[in-house]
């Protein structure tokens, strides 16, 4: 086995007796002394520090970086105003997802955040498509953090009033402790809350100022999971991937209407075609949230059917296990859109047996956004 | 009280054997949100699993340590699933077994030989 990559952070977490764990390449901390299941219901009612520094950070710069971008991803960047941020994915030329990812505009540039996993293939991706016309970057002298929770808008304007005057999506430039950071009003717990990008150098002593605030505590991967799950947010490589469309992922909505079908700067993105059909016809499957009737957790991979006795397979589970804040579990799959209706009752095999679970609007917990 | 290798516990009393899992494996599980027990009067063999335990992180099975008859579970763990979390030697036990053959407890370690085993 190679070895695995540190964050900036890895000491501190460490020093904070977090469990660490390979995720991604990279050694990265799952839990700590707190535990899961309180470090998420800490998230949704205080604030929580997250290290995301594996993530990948890139820097699209020239004249012309929103236009390139548009060639790999379906999503209005040309219209993306000065310190704003959006959602997004690459697509492939089958209409499946390569990656999900966050731009924002810089002013001078476009800084994008995409998944660890993906972030080689990212940004060869990237440079192979759009340059030399812009210049792709790859930021390694910065971690990233996220603070999330109804709390963060307090810890953080204590350090720069600022990032009190930021809704959601915003970006800016604050100086917190001292350090140049770059800082979004987003994140990907459902919560209101901010993602940091600062200096290596300083990032242990900025998560120590941030951790030094009675209301923050740190928060592992574990319970980032659940928190995301609660959200209603995808998780790449398990959720979405290659093989599922925007359609399909239920992300039409990341999609604005001058990149559909009639729209001014319509297609051009890979994938096109496969895309533009779904959205007008519908896609075969379609991501949906599920709410197990019982307590047991459904779990990735379990069979979803539409009745007890049916023979056939509708779908699968992509992501589940237990919602602290819902008090019950929670999952989301990939169903047939045939049996996709809210409300509908379908049916998971767990250990040989048939469970029932009820098709469900998303998120689970409502969304704590500051807009 | 005696201890498996898949960290167990074993306890014996007037009209059965107490079973449920050491603080060492819940601390390893992490918090406990689902406990399915199996029916009372089920006839079990060492090996077969008895229980499943799902944590917020994965699902696990507890394995019948001995041959006998299940003759009580722990309903409360049901409706409160983190009592194995809470009191795992005592109020998060899971079931009791009738045993059939008691010498199979002979093979397990005491408390000084699990001890050894963790550290």
């Amino acid at each position: 086995m190679s070895e695995l990559l540190e964050t900036p952070l890895h000491d501190l977490h460490v020093r904070l007796g977090a469990k660490m764990v390979p995720f991604a390449g990279y050694s990265m901390p799952v839990q700590y002394p707190l535990g899961v299941m309180k470090e998420h219901v800490h998230t949704r009612e205080k604030a929580g520090l997250f290290d995301v520094s594996h993530m990948g950070q890139v820097k699209v710069s020239g004249a012309g970086a929103a236009q390139a971008l548009e060639r790999l991803i379906p999503v209005d960047i040309i219209g993306l105003g000065v310190d704003r941020q959006r959602y997004g994915m690459f697509t492939n030329d089958q209409g499946g997802i390569m990656d999900d990812l966050m731009l924002a505009n810089r002013g001078d540039h476009i800084f994008v955040v995409v998944n660890a996993a993906c972030k080689g293939a990212d940004i060869a991706h990237m440079k192979t498509h759009l340059e030399p016309e812009v210049t792709v970057t790859e930021i390694t002298d910065r971690a990233l953090l996220a603070l999330q929770g109804p709390a963060s808008e307090a810890v953080l304007s204590a350090l720069d009033p600022k990032a009190a005057e930021m809704t959601f999506m915003d970006v800016a430039t604050l100086s917190l402790n001292g350090f140049e950071c770059w800082v979004s009003r987003s994140g990907y717990t459902g919560e209101d809350g901010y993602e940091i990008s600062v200096p290596n150098i300083d990032a242990e002593a900025l998560a120590l100022a941030l951790l030094e605030h009675n209301d923050v505590e740190a928060i592992g991967l574990g319970a980032r999971d659940s928190l995301r799950l609660e959200g209603g947010l995808c998780l790449y490589g398990h959720d979405i991937d290659t093989s599922t469309t925007p359609v399909e992922g239920a992300l039409t909505w990341a999609i604005q209407k001058v990149r559909r079908t009639g729209g001014a700067r319509a297609g051009g993105f890979p994938g096109t075609d496969v895309i533009a059909a779904q959205m007008e016809q519908g896609a075969p499957r379609k991501r949906v949230g599920l709410l197990p009737e019982g307590r047991a957790p459904m779990r990735e991979g379990v069979e979803l059917f539409a009745t007890p006795e049916a023979k056939t397979s509708i779908g699968t589970i992509t992501s589940g296990g237990f919602g602290p804040t819902v008090g019950g579990p929670v999952a989301m799959g990939l169903i047939s859109t045939d049996h996709s209706a809210i409300g509908t009752t379908i049916y998971g095999e767990l250990r040989g047996k048939r469970l029932p679970l009820t098709i469900t609007k998303l998120p689970f917990t409502p969304a704590n956004f500051k807009r | 009280m005696k201890y498996t290798e898949e960290h167990e516990w074993l306890r014996v009393e007037d009209d059965g054997v107490v079973i449920g899992i050491t603080e060492h494996a819940t601390e390893q599980l992490g918090d406990i949100v689902f406990v399915e027990l199996p029916e009372v009067g089920t006839t079990v063999t060492k090996d077969d699993e008895i229980v499943v335990i799902e944590s917020v992180k994965a699902a696990s099975d507890i394995l019948a340590p001995i041959d006998g008859e299940i003759i009580e579970v722990n309903e409360a763990l049901g409706e409160n699933p983190a009592l194995a979390n809470e009191d795992a030697i005592g109020a998060g036990w899971f079931v009791k077994i009738e045993p059939s053959d008691a010498s199979q407890m002979d093979d397990y370690m005491d408390e000084a030989g699990y001890k050894k085993f963790i550290a």
